[in-house]
């Protein structure tokens, strides 16, 4: 267990601007699953591309197996027994499982996929996993595409699987499945390297950790030696709070309020039937839920681009049944989506106009039909530096940003109005530990500043955190509430998977 | 209106059909293999241009028809590769460089025709018959063949070999590709090249085949229709066929309307296949095969 497969030497990779990698030094030890965590822009997804063989490293050197390592495209890599499955995935939709494994082996140029298929049943039967080898790769679910992925690279026969972020799209079910059979692979010699930012992860699955921040080594430790604390205090650099300390909510006048709202299924972002909630001002409300049980619908409903059927959502009193989304925002409502860069963001254009977005034609940022270059500039600059947001200049294509980043873009845009009401869904999916502590401490901001705020969130540890009132959306409606002194984990968990508890908190 | 169902008319709409169909069944499979691996080559109609005169200069100079046609698949070649450097090795906007380069075959066309025959108008060639095959009873051109046997040769290179596959994976997804270590480059020009080659023919067939003459006008369309025919065929071999028979025989009818006194606007028939087209592409949309990254450049490691 203590042989050394491969060993990075002080391997530096720079972008223009970053040095992405700074003199990196790991060993990975054959037949273990070593973990490699780090915040979002550490230098995770470059040092694996370097061992990869997509980028070539400016200095420093990689050894496999006690051979240098020279690789100069990923077929090298794959040769040297090198395998990666990427973030996002690469796989050709259209194509069937079986024709996706092909692509790229040495196969023969007869296309004869029978025997490819045959190995890769034997393959699915040998781990448990149900996919057929001629389905559409595009049709499988994510969970399913990803084995697919891992299965393509294993076909190869490779001896290290690198794995970069597998468990960003996967449900709680789905990472335990996966991570039950990483670990029977690394038992049949194997050896992973697994790319994350969450700890729980690398407590529950690695041997060994090794910790990155701003592209340099933290160090590398034995998981059962450390506690989940230490390691975020070394990926962060700091002590991280994963308490906050908010004070007594004071709630004032209903600011929200929704009433038996109907919204049948036309957009394929679920339903809802008969959704009643309100939401005071000064307080934070946290929605529970497992995801597709009408949030997204809700979210539609409330920001005004689908009206429901029936029932009536108000807004400081104001009924909006016969007002667009723009006279809604108008009113005082401020909204987070949670598909950043689908609804929140142009990724095209520049950060300071996404950053105006909405209001780009309102008084302060146009005149006569003219946008007014040099107020939203003055806000740009204002926002850039009040919300920290990481770019090198106002005019940059948004599309360069960290997810982080364009969060705090989004923050900033909605927040600037000073808004009544705000909706956040889905506000710290996919953001590393110091971005998401820093738009929770914003929420908590607007609540004290005295605004509504309806927290939709898949996240119970979050839900618990900042909300004041819990209630549990299920099927379309909301089936409980409760707070979080009065709530406790177990039974909320049950009334969100849709038992018939109408009472949570006493429910145990 | 009886008089267009005499079967001397049936039979000349059906040779002609199938006259009309070999360029643009030609050329547009040649597309076909060129957009499924994400190149869009916008450039037909200057590529047929080229290939039409190249193999009437070179047929004209040898009085040898199949140096004619080589020459006429080096022409379409040579336009084709160009497109190539642009867009699969310089990256270049392939609607910006397949418009450039159909301007630039038909000028080049039109500049070397006006310099070597030095005059106006259409010139026979005095040593090129037609391409007829040999046999009398079923005189169909060579190239007619040729195109024809194309269809299931492309259709077996794109869906039973693992060249293809990729070619084809290539065409939707290069950065998958190229994590797998396929070659993307070779892949894209092989295609934009084999694609040049087969719109060269398909021009040459209109100066060597149907008419024997070349001028400067003589492609008038054929290009842009033959890309909307890879469009109405879904990017696939077998409805590319289909559909190059159905604008043949369209234009096939059109013409033997304008010949009969039959009082019916052939324009209307003109149009038809355009309107096919769109329907098709509506009727297709929810199962389009359209190559996902068609036009769209790929360059390694770009976020
Ligand atoms: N292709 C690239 N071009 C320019 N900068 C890049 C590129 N890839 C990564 N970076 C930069 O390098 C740093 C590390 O990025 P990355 O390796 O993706 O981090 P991680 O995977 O840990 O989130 C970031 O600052 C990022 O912006
Ligand atoms: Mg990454």
């Amino acid at each position: 267990m203590t042989e050394t497969i491969l060993a990075v030497d002080r391997v530096t990779k720079r972008f223009p601007g970053v040095i992405a990698n700074d003199a990196v030094t790991v060993d990975i030890r054959r037949g273990e699953i070593h973990c490699v965590l780090g915040e979002n822009g550490a230098g995770k997804t470059t040092l694996a591309d370097v061992l990869y063989g997509v980028y070539r490293p400016d200095e420093g050197t990689v050894t496999l197996n006690g051979e240098p390592l020279e690789l100069h495209t990923p077929r090298d890599a794959i040769a040297a027994g090198i395998g990666m499955v990427h973030q996002h995935f690469e796989l050709v939709p259209p194509m069937s499982v079986v024709e996706n494994v092909v692509i790229g082996t040495s196969a023969s140029q007869w296309l004869d996929l029978s025997e490819v298929r045959d190995r890769l049943n034997e393959f699915f039967h040998n781990y448990d996993v149900e996919i057929d080898p001629d389905a559409e790769v595009g049709r499988l679910s994510v969970g399913e595409q990803q084995w697919v992925e891992i299965f393509k690279t294993l076909y190869f026969g490779v001896e290290v699987l690198i794995l970069d972020e597998p468990t960003a799209v996967l449900t709680p079910q789905g990472v335990q499945e996966l991570f039950r059979i990483l670990r029977r692979m690394r038992d049949e010699g194997l050896t992973i390297i697994l790319i994350t930012h969450k700890l729980k992860e690398v407590m529950e699955l690695s041997d060994r950790v090794t910790v990155l921040r701003l592209g340099k080594v933290v160090g590398t430790v034995n998981t059962a030696d450390v506690q989940m604390r230490d390691l975020a205090q070394m990926m962060v650099g700091r002590e991280v709070l994963f308490q906050f300390d908010k004070e007594r909510s004071d709630p004032g006048e209903p600011v929200l309020e929704v009433d038996g709202i109907h919204l049948p299924s036309v957009t394929g972002r679920g339903s809802l039937k008969g959704l009643s909630l309100t939401v005071c001002a000064g307080e934070v409300v946290g929605l529970a839920g497992v995801s597709g049980n009408g949030q997204n619908a809700l979210f539609d409903a409330l920001v005004g681009v689908e009206k429901p059927s029936s029932g009536d959502i108000r807004i400081g009193g104001v009924d909006t049944a016969e007002l667009s989304a723009n006279r809604i925002a108008q009113l005082g409502m401020a909204s987070v989506p949670a598909d950043r860069i689908a609804q929140g963001l142009l990724m095209d254009f520049k950060v300071k106009e996404n950053l105006v977005l909405g209001r780009h034609r309102s008084n302060t940022f146009s005149r006569g039909g003219l946008l007014n270059r040099g107020a939203i500039d003055g806000f740009a600059s204002k926002s850039i530096e009040g919300f920290d947001i990481r770019t090198p200049s106002a005019s940059q294509s948004t599309r360069t940003l960290s997810g982080g980043n364009l969060q705090k873009v989004i923050m900033a845009r909605e927040l600037s109005g000073e808004p009544k009401l705000l909706v956040a869904h889905q506000p710290t999916r996919g953001l590393d530990i110091s971005a998401s502590e820093y738009v929770r401490r914003r929420l908590l901001e607007e609540r004290d500043r005295g605004a509504a705020v309806l927290l939709m969130s898949e996240d119970l540890d979050e839900i618990f955190q900042l909300s004041d009132r819990i209630a549990v959306i299920y099927d379309g409606r909301i089936v409980s509430e409760t707070t979080p002194e009065q709530a406790d984990l177990e039974s909320l968990g049950l009334s969100m998977a849709g038992a018939d508890s109408v009472d949570v908190g006493s429910a145990s | 209106m009886e008089e267009l169902f005499t079967s001397a008319v049936i039979v000349g709409i059906f040779w002609a059909t199938l006259r009309i169909a070999t360029p643009l069944l030609l050329a547009a499979l040649g597309e076909l293999v060129c957009e499924s691996s994400g190149i869009l080559n916008l450039s037909l109609e200057g590529t047929m241009t080229m290939g039409a005169f190249a193999g009437f200069y070179v047929a004209n100079e040898t009085g040898s028809i199949l140096a004619g046609l080589v020459a006429a698949g080096l022409g379409g070649a040579f336009l084709s590769l160009i497109m190539a450097l642009m867009t699969v090795t310089a990256k270049v906007n392939q609607v910006v460089a397949g418009l450039a380069l159909n301007i630039l075959g038909l000028g080049l066309a039109f500049f070397w025709y006006r310099s070597i025959y030095e005059a106006e108008g259409s010139i026979d060639i005095p040593t090129v018959d037609t391409m007829e095959a040999p046999w009398e009873f079923f005189p169909i051109p060579w190239l007619t063949i040729l195109a024809l046997v194309m269809v299931p040769v492309v259709w077996v290179f794109l869906y039973r070999t693992k060249y293809g596959l990729e070619l084809r994976s290539v065409g939707h997804n290069p950065e998958a590709c190229d994590m797998r270590g396929v070659g993307i480059i070779s892949r894209q020009y092989v295609a934009v090249v084999f694609g040049g080659v087969m719109a060269g023919l398909a021009g040459s067939f209109l100066s060597l085949g149907s008419t024997g003459l070349f001028f400067p006008d003589i492609i008038s369309g054929r290009g842009w229709i033959a890309l909307a025919i890879v469009i109405f065929g879904n990017w696939r071999a077998t409805w590319v066929l289909v559909g190059s028979l159905l604008f043949g025989f369209l234009e096939a009818t059109q013409l033997a309307l304008q010949a009969s006194d039959v009082d019916l606007p052939y324009q209307l028939l003109l149009a038809l296949p355009f309107v096919l087209t769109i329907v098709a592409l509506v009727f297709n949309r929810s199962r389009s095969n359209v190559p996902l990254s068609l036009t769209i450049p790929y360059h390694r490691g770009e976020r």
